[in-house]
């Protein structure tokens, strides 16, 4: 059945909110208004405002107050519009939702899931085209995850409520009108691991959220040139599925990431390093990465799509690692 | 009204068994943060520590006036919330050790005391921070129609924060079961209220989102029992949030690293001139319902329980380091 990764999310949450009185959704413009990418479109009539909650933009206040609801016995979904406003709520989800546990002697866990959007592509500038995945992923106490497919899209939201801990979702913003087949799997969806998205047998492309398509589109490219590239969706950003990228690291010796975050400090950097430290031995060149430019994101469309991972810088790291040259 | 009538003690027009336990917690706080200090300069308690002496009024009373099921949400100076709740004293001073067997398994050390039966949801070392937090806490309550309050306790300090001004805003527009309970020591670490802030008036600050507002003598024990009874039973009733000011006065530092040179010291010892304990015992005594032997079998057994809250700590179990990893998620298994 084909579907959008947006109808995937929304059947997702229809699902949570139907099966279970404890959930409720808050957030800015999720009611009324219809959430501002439509994801819960007709929500708000359907269950009512207690459940459907308009928040005012006070991204610390209620992030704050959905963690304190959790503590509270409910299963809050709090929708931050984007990562980039979700930064005012940053004290609250770092000192509070991933410390209390530990703070505790675990007496108190955080069951609180925290959606957000996230990524560049529209020509939104500076301010509106953020990817700090990687600073929630270094946060222990958090699980961190990036659905880029439509299953997952319609698969993680279930186990992400059932975490007795808190659950970051970032949503990659272009992906929401894309289409996908919608696979007979799709509720098997867990929070643990990485997914072989293409199989391929001379590099292995890690990438997650949007940049997933983008390598799927270099992996095409270069299997028109000969070159099998394998391409793994993180799906996890936190716990990395450190035994799905060795395993195919091992297998194509060679490894490009493709991250949207800036080259500094990047998930793509970590995920470098533990390849380093784990499998080391078994490359045939060192691991090479595609990030975005470390500029703030420019307006002008062929400045942000230079400044972006794009399928072409893809295959050419790929063919650089393979001393290979253009065709 | 003469001066010599001015002078009187005022009454104590509550039950005499209350005010004496509310007088005995005081007593307990007072004894448990001295040795508190004591044994920071002995190196036994290391980090910050906060004492909240000369405050201990606005915590006892204001507990005293919640059920035993209601939450509480405190901040990092927050031993004699604690000990007013009923947790422990050895628990509590285990914790200060670092030992297992503190109210929070040593993870959290004197500024995040944390007991999941008696409801407290923390000792918060990020100013504000517990106001979103407490703010979620009522919602919850609200949503799954209970009638249990929350308390969220906090420093005037806290007010210059955009977590207080979210919070009071949500729990209004929302009408949570929320208590904002803001203990106003004039002082923000070093940083007097008048040099921090344009408006001053703090009830004014949250009558701005149409929240109720009181305001109390945190030096009086009954005042303060007085003022957070009628604020929770407003927020029991379903009408909204209500704020209270307690005007209180810590006479320590800020913390033990504060040299304490941002204040006169005749400041200090007017304020202690008017102490929570002496106020309530002296109008206790002038009404006939407490005697010097009382007061002093209460402030023995005061240190009695700090002596064995010490002993309970000193006996304590180091957690192995094998257990590190531990409680950062539920299902982590060392």
């Amino acid at each position: 059945m084909k579907i959008t990764y947006r109808e995937a999310l929304r059947q997702a949450l229809h699902d949570a909110l139907a099966c279970d009185p404890r959930v409720f959704l808050m957030g800015e413009d999720v009611g009324k208004y219809g959430g501002s990418y439509a994801v819960s479109k007709g929500f708000f009539e359907e269950f009512g405002p207690e459940r459907i909650r308009d928040a005012p933009l006070s991204e610390l206040g209620f992030v704050g107050a959905g963690i304190g609801a959790a503590l509270g016995g409910m299963r809050p979904i709090v929708e931050v519009m984007t990562v980039n406003f979700s930064l005012l709520a940053l004290d609250q989800i770092v000192n509070t939702a991933a410390l209390y546990r530990h703070m505790s002697g675990g007496q108190f866990s955080v069951p609180v899931v925290i959606r957000m959007s996230t990524g560049a592509g529209r020509q939104l500038a500076a301010q509106h085209s953020h990817s700090f995945e990687n600073w929630y992923a270094h946060v222990p106490g958090l699980t961190v995850i990036a659905p880029a497919t439509v299953d997952d899209a319609r698969g993680m939201l279930a186990p992400a409520l059932a975490s007795p801990d808190p659950v970051i979702v970032f949503e990659h913003a272009m992906l929401y009108p894309m289409e996908g087949e919608l696979s007979p799997n799709w509720a098997k969806a867990d929070l643990c691991s990485a997914r072989v998205l293409r199989p391929g047998g001379d590099v292995t492309l890690i990438a997650y959220g949007g940049t997933v398509w983008k390598a799927m589109a270099a992996a095409e490219r270069l299997a028109s040139q000969g070159i099998g590239a394998e391409v793994i969706d993180l799906r996890v950003l936190r716990p990395l599925d450190d035994a799905t990228i060795m395993a195919s690291v091992r297998r194509t010796r060679r490894a490009v990431i493709v991250d949207e975050g800036w080259r500094s400090g990047s998930l793509a950097a970590e995920i470098m390093a533990r390849i380093m430290e784990q499998a080391f031995y078994d490359l045939d060149a060192p691991v090479a990465r595609v990030c975005s430019a470390e500029v703030p994101m420019p307006y002008a469309k062929h400045l942000e799509e230079a400044a972006l991972p794009q399928p072409e810088s893809v295959v050419a790291a790929v063919l650089q690692l393979l001393g290979k040259t253009a065709q | 009204m003469t001066s010599h009538e001015t002078a009187a003690p005022k009454p104590v027009p509550i039950e005499t068994g209350l005010a004496l336990a509310m007088l005995r917690d005081m007593v307990r706080i007072r004894r448990f943060e001295e040795r508190c200090a004591d044994l920071y300069g002995q190196q036994k308690i290391r980090g910050f520590l906060h004492l909240y002496i000369g405050e201990e009024a606005v915590g006892v009373g204001a507990v005293h006036a919640l059920a035993t099921d209601d939450s509480i949400v405190a901040t990092y100076r927050e031993h004699g919330h604690a000990l007013a709740r009923g947790i422990a004293a050895g628990a509590i001073m285990a914790e200060m050790y670092g030992k297992l067997e503190g109210c929070s398994r040593g993870r959290g050390g004197s500024m995040h005391l944390f007991d999941a039966k008696a409801r407290l949801y923390g000792g918060n070392a990020i100013v504000g921070g517990g106001l979103p937090l407490a703010t979620g806490l009522a919602l919850a309550e609200k949503m799954q129609g209970g009638r249990r309050a929350t308390a969220v306790f906090f420093g005037e300090g806290a007010v210059a924060e955009g977590a207080f001004h979210e919070s009071m805003n949500l729990a209004a527009l929302w009408k949570l079961p929320v208590v904002f309970f803001c203990e106003n020591n004039l002082y923000a670490m070093g940083t007097a209220l008048a040099r921090s802030e344009s408006q001053t008036d703090l009830c004014a600050k949250a009558a701005s989102y149409d929240v109720t507002t009181a305001r109390a003598d945190g030096m009086d024990v009954v005042a303060c029992y007085e003022a957070a009874r009628d604020a929770v039973n407003r927020v029991r009733d379903g009408a909204g949030p209500v704020f209270v000011e307690f005007q209180t006065y810590r006479y320590r530092a800020h913390s033990m690293f504060d040299p304490d040179l941002y204040r006169d010291k005749a400041e200090i010892e007017a304020w202690k001139k008017n102490g929570p304990i002496h106020n309530l015992t002296n109008r206790l005594k002038s009404e006939g319902k407490l005697t010097e032997q009382t007061f002093l079998a209460i402030d023995a057994e005061a240190q009695r329980e700090v002596d064995l809250a010490v002993a309970f700590a000193e006996e304590g179990t180091w957690e192995s380091v094998d257990d590190l990893a531990r409680d950062v998620h539920t299902q982590a298994a060392p």
